[in-house]
């Protein structure tokens, strides 16, 4: 009885096969083949491609001291908080708020720019925002206009050009989780604090912000997952350059991997990444349950 | 002055969003006026002599139409490996109550957050090791496996919203689970389904990375990667051209994005990532 239960049971689960077996083969596969592959001296071409070497830790000792890896993990955590933290989230709160009160039809048409860049294919967004910071781009044109000292951005600090650029791109995505957070608040809350004299200042800090904190939570960890991926925007812009001044670690793995032919090492440096990935995953499904009533 | 909420509207907030607006549109200036001006470089500028010639220029089935025709295949693929998994494993998770759904979601949701830009390489390897490189079906089945996590959430928070009640009435007249899930569940949730389907082809559409390291030979290349045909070999670029490819590479993805907009409030995309 309890056999032909469970045997129906089984049966009953066949459709999520397909899925299942799509995402171990091109997902998990993957994921479990870095972790074998960054113990190896695997390359691209030649005599390691064809017969790669166990070599134990060797890549990892090799990553602590490489000076261009550390250099990477800083300008990661830096690309990270300026871009997404900062710039994203920061930037997407104080759309969703001023959206609110604004005219309609200047918020439907605001939210249309912002939203523009975002669904933009990656190449193209790259393009523009690399035309944007060139030498005689849009932005010197400007700053020229106001009698401002033009400077080579993609040159001079790389960082500062992606950063700006990544948050042009990816503000939108904040900006419509916090419009519908906002949305969710009730309003006799607000009302209420406003009866109590509070200014709009302190109904947003000591109100708004505390009811919508899981919001808050979840964007932050999204955002943050979603910059840590990104590659295109900085491989277009500075290619990592100048003098690996804008390498993050996507951008150290390709060239490690794909530019200098050594898998194993580029491999270990995605492991890096998806070990980070794994944790602020980890941290958002606890956050996630905490937040189910 | 107030709306009908009693909120007060307030001019200068209207003046701050016009300004960070118009500071999003100014690096598109570029694309724009850039396309219509044959002589166009860096700069933003208004073209001398403005005229659909990059336009015209890049109308080449070698140009344009193959590499189109390249991105409409990898992401209808996409679209539909990644839909039909998705429905199919979204109906025992929806419709049975077992120990193994709550662990199957979290496990799908965790999956939702590994960097794909990470497992390229891996991926690049495995790949290799398969002799699948340069293909476009082994691509395809790529794109829709990093698409799934979130399509099956989505698509089963959709399949949630309709009552079981409605399909073991048909049940009751005979129908089998199959045809209970064909004539009763998918229409009723094809507007979910249609902003599943929409929300999977932009991404692929878009995507850059994944067709740049799986598929090398420029006759299988997605516009994606089709574009770097505009760097000249000696380093010249026909910027004016460039412009003008992205704008036609664009538009179908931003048509595509407003109609998903239009039917779902702005927000649907995002309701399965964001509410849990």
């Amino acid at each position: 009885m309890a056999a032909h239960h469970s045997d129906r049971q089984v049966l009953r689960y066949l459709p999520v096969l397909p899925a299942v077996v799509l995402l171990a083969v091109f997902l998990a596969g993957p994921v479990v083949w870095a972790f074998h592959a960054s113990l190896t001296n695997a390359g691209l071409t030649g005599r390691h491609a064809r017969n790669p070497e166990w070599v134990g830790l060797e890549n990892y000792q090799r990553l602590l001291q490489d000076p261009a890896f550390p250099l990477s993990v800083v300008l990661t955590v830096l690309f990270v908080a300026g871009s997404a933290i900062a710039g994203q989230n920061v930037l997407g709160m104080a759309l969703a708020v001023l959206m609110r009160r604004a005219r309609p039809a200047v918020s439907a048409t605001v939210g249309t720019a912002v939203v523009a860049a975002w669904v933009l294919p990656e190449i193209v967004a790259a393009f523009a925002a690399y035309a944007f910071f060139s030498r005689d781009g849009t932005f010197n044109q400007l700053l020229g206009a106001f009698g401002l000292a033009e400077t080579d951005w993609l040159y001079a600090v790389p960082m500062v050009a992606v950063i700006l650029a990544n948050t042009w791109r990816g503000t939108a995505f904040s900006m419509l989780v916090y419009r519908a957070a906002l949305n969710g608040v009730p309003a006799e809350l607000t009302e209420a604090a406003q009866m109590d004299g509070a200014g709009a200042w302190q109904r947003l800090v000591f109100i708004t912000l505390p009811v919508i904190r899981g919001s808050i939570a979840t964007n932050l960890m999204l955002v943050t997952l979603q910059t840590l991926a990104v590659f295109t925007l900085i491989w277009v812009m500075t290619a990592g350059g100048p003098a690996n001044g804008s390498t993050t670690l996507p951008v150290l793995a390709y060239q490690e991997a794909f530019k200098f032919g050594d898998i194993g090492y580029g491999t270990a440096v995605a492991v890096v990444l998806i070990l980070i990935g794994a944790v602020f995953g980890l941290a958002y499904l606890r956050l996630l349950r905490e937040q189910k009533p | 002055m107030t709306d009908r909420h009693g909120r007060s509207r307030s001019t200068w907030a209207d003046v701050v969003l016009l300004l960070i607006g118009a500071c999003f549109l100014l690096p598109l200036l570029w694309l724009v006026l850039g396309s219509l001006d044959p002589a166009a470089g860096h700069e933003t500028r208004i073209p001398e002599q403005a005229g659909l010639g990059n336009f015209a220029a890049v109308f080449t089935p070698e140009l344009l139409f193959r590499p189109l025709w390249n991105s409409l295949l990898l992401s209808t693929g996409t679209g539909v490996v990644t839909l039909v998994a998705a429905v199919l494993a979204a109906y025992p998770l929806s419709r049975y109550r077992s120990r193994f759904n709550t662990p199957f979601m979290s496990a799908i949701l965790f999956g939702t957050c590994l960097p794909v830009t990470a497992i390229m390489v891996p991926v690049y390897g495995l790949f290799v090791q398969l002799r699948l490189l340069d293909s476009m079906p082994a691509t395809v089945l790529f794109l829709a496996a990093t698409s799934l996590p979130m399509a099956i959430w989505m698509t089963t928070n959709f399949m949630d919203a309709v009552p079981v009640a409605l399909e073991e009435a048909a049940w009751v007249d005979g129908a089998s689970r199959l045809s209970g899930l064909r004539s009763i569940v998918l229409p009723l949730m094809g507007p979910g389904l249609g902003v599943v389907f929409i929300f999977v082809f932009i991404q692929a559409w878009g995507n850059f990375f994944v067709p740049f390291v799986l598929l090398l030979s420029e006759a299988n290349q997605p516009a994606a990667v089709s574009i770097f045909s505009f760097f000249g070999q000696h380093g010249a670029v026909a910027y004016g051209q460039l412009a003008a490819f992205s704008i036609l590479y664009s538009v179908p993805v931003l048509a595509l994005y407003v109609i998903v907009a239009r039917g779902s409030g702005n927000a649907l995309p995002l309701a399965g990532a964001v509410r849990g």
